[in-house]
């Protein structure tokens, strides 16, 4: 039984580099797990080709994710999908590596409606563009966040600079009301082991 | 696909009260009366039980476009597991969701395991699978509870909470909490189950069925619920494996792929249970789903504990779990043991790994970066609840306004998973 589970997961990943050429530049079986490394201007073909093609039928875009690898690696990011086959009862990872200096990727949206909240939260959490995404903007920060939180030199206790308050409306029923500290939100008390981040909206 | 329009809703000021008026370009065929109103519903609204915010632009009652705002409940978990080490980042994926939290704890335990290739024992599995089940029927009580009290059945509600009830006091005596249980450990649980806890599950079970049964007269043919709940919402079997829904929300949509099944872990494949599947994909269907898998999640229960085999509920292995008490106070590699596993945690070999596990409101997948050191390097949940709010736009276009709610409710969104 495990053997023969083994034999069809080396299989899938024969067939799997077959189809998609020398877009693949690297293709492991680990822990059961096909993981399969993809050229980061490729990406969008390799997608493509994994959820159409029949034999492969990756229908479902399962995750999204990016790993911030700072120095410790040539290529500074990492994006991972996480693909499934719901039909055929298997999964892919395929993993991108890709520079920090040009950190962009062709968008899943046209592929998978699902792409569109995942891909806003690679962008919000590591500042990741997805080009042809028809709504980038972040999604658990608010916009004014300044940097982006899981980037590894981004700090573990950071301080935001303060934010105005949005809604006029508001602000003239504090006027109204006498009460100025109503208008910025106030930023939270000072504490030692904290940085204060700089810069201004970060668009 | 939340598109420019919605871009332009979240910057229209909608004032203290929420609510204001916005004149778009009247078009042909539009009635006299083309002013749309756009409303603002949440942060804090009661009905959106968790924070949440949902721009909507009405054109009478009916909603045009809207917006859905998640993050206001984002605590940086992700941020926060590369801190620490990966036993003391339980009680953080208790706080996922919150209310099902011994299944995060297992996911994130199972994950671990799967980076180190080990397993834990039988015994430690088959007790997994019974809190686990256990923790979806709570799920989806407080899911259809809630539902059912916002369409205006608080009967239900109640009858429901005092079944959870029954549950959570289960729960509570094994673990020691109702909420917070943080009973998960890497190769195995905490501690093994109480004496005489098959006797005190039976009557617990025999409660929650009985207040099933209620419910069920109460909800199921009424028809005030049945017309609030059928064919509003609808989305096929390709609309939602395009938007990655998984679990309820899925089978809902007519998709047999429950985790337990396609990818079994935890001995569930020892287990003789079905998966309710739904045939239209509307909200009637996503709670027929959740209604029906509870009593599955119950004749598993029943099945494990009536099969519960012998033996240890932690691996052996003073490296990945700490050593009896009795050897770390009479014995120097004991105290050893104890001391480098406290200090230094569990020590996973370089790589990353995913996996995903059958949560109570859909996939719940972990994917772990280990560098080789005791804290992860990158931790990544993939949350079901915040994937679903992804498909909230689509369901509410083209409903009407009272319809938002009941929607809302049958994607069960929590709001400690969705924003993390």
């Amino acid at each position: 039984m495990e053997q023969e589970k083994v034999g069809n997961t080396e299989q899938l990943k024969e067939f799997l580099v077959a189809v998609c050429g020398d877009a693949v530049t690297e293709s492991v079986v680990e822990r059961g797990d096909i993981i399969v490394t993809v050229k980061p201007e490729r990406i969008g073909e390799v997608l493509k080709k994994c959820k159409e093609s029949p034999s492969l039928a990756f229908e479902m875009l399962v995750d999204i994710t990016a790993v911030d690898w700072l120095d410790s690696r040539d290529v500074r990011f990492e994006v991972v999908y996480q693909l499934l086959s719901i039909s055929k009862k298997y999964r892919l990872t395929i993993k991108v590596p890709l520079s920090e200096d040009r950190p962009e990727l062709a968008s899943a949206t046209g592929l998978w409606n699902g792409a569109s909240f995942l891909e806003r939260e690679v962008w919000d959490m590591f500042g990741i563009r997805f080009t042809g995404h028809p709504d980038l903007r972040r999604i658990l920060m608010y916009d004014e966040f300044v940097g982006h939180p899981l980037r590894k030199d981004y700090p573990v206790q950071g301080k935001q600079p303060r934010v105005q308050l949005r809604y006029p409306e508001v602000e003239n029923t504090a006027r109204r009301m006498q009460r100025s500290d109503l208008v910025t939100i106030r930023g939270r008390k000072r504490d030692e082991g904290s940085q204060q981040i700089e810069g201004g909206v970060n668009k | 696909m939340a598109g420019e329009s919605s871009k332009k809703l979240l910057e229209i000021d909608v004032g203290v009260g929420g609510i204001t008026t916005q004149a778009r370009p009247r078009e042909m065929g539009d009635d006299l009366h083309s002013e749309t109103m756009i409303v603002n519903l949440g942060p804090a609204h009661p009905a959106t039980h968790g924070t949440i915010r949902i721009v909507a632009e009405l054109s009478g009652e009916k909603i045009i476009d809207a917006d859905v705002d998640v993050g206001y409940l984002h605590r940086g978990f992700e941020k926060m597991c590369e801190t620490v080490d990966y036993n003391q980042v339980m009680p953080y994926t208790d706080r996922l969701n919150y209310v099902s939290p011994i299944i995060n704890n297992f996911g994130w335990c199972m994950t671990i395991e799967k980076l180190l290739e080990i397993e834990a024992p039988k015994r430690a599995q088959y007790i997994r699978v019974i809190l686990s089940e256990i923790s979806r029927v709570c799920d989806h009580l407080t899911c259809l509870g809630a539902s059912a009290m916002e369409l205006g059945a608080f009967t239900v509600m109640l009858y429901m909470m005092e079944a959870r009830e029954y549950l959570w006091d289960l729960l509570e005596e094994v673990t020691g909490a109702r909420l917070t249980v943080s009973f998960g450990r890497v190769g195995g649980i905490k501690d093994d189950l109480t004496d005489g806890f098959a006797e005190r599950m039976n009557v617990a079970f025999k409660g929650v069925r009985d207040h099933l049964v209620n419910c069920d007269r109460l909800l199921t043919r009424n028809r005030i619920f049945i017309e609030r709940m059928c064919d509003v919402a609808i989305l096929t079997a390709e609309e939602a494996i395009s938007y990655s829904l998984t679990g309820p929300m899925l089978r809902g949509s007519g998709v047999s792929y429950d985790i337990r099944k396609t990818f079994p872990y935890s001995s569930y494949e020892e287990f003789d249970f079905e998966v309710p599947v739904g045939s239209k994909g509307d909200n009637y269907d996503r709670f027929l789903v959740r209604f029906y898998e509870m009593e599955q999640s119950l004749r598993i229960c029943e099945q494990a504990i009536s099969r519960l085999p012998d033996g240890p509920v932690i691996v052996d292995d003073p490296h990945i779990a700490l050593v009896p008490k009795d050897e770390v106070y009479s014995s120097i590699d004991g105290m050893i043991n104890h001391f480098e596993l406290v200090m230094y945690g569990v020590k996973p070999p370089q790589g990353s790994v995913y996996h995903a596990i059958e949560g109570g409101n859909g996939e719940l997948g972990f994917y772990v970066v280990s560098d080789g050191s005791g804290k992860p390097y990158r931790a990544h949940v993939r949350a079901p609840s915040f994937i679903h709010m992804g498909s909230l736009r689509k369901m509410l276009l083209g409903a009407n306004i009272s319809d938002l709610i009941p929607t809302f409710g049958m994607i069960n969104m929590i709001g400690g998973e969705c924003d993390r």
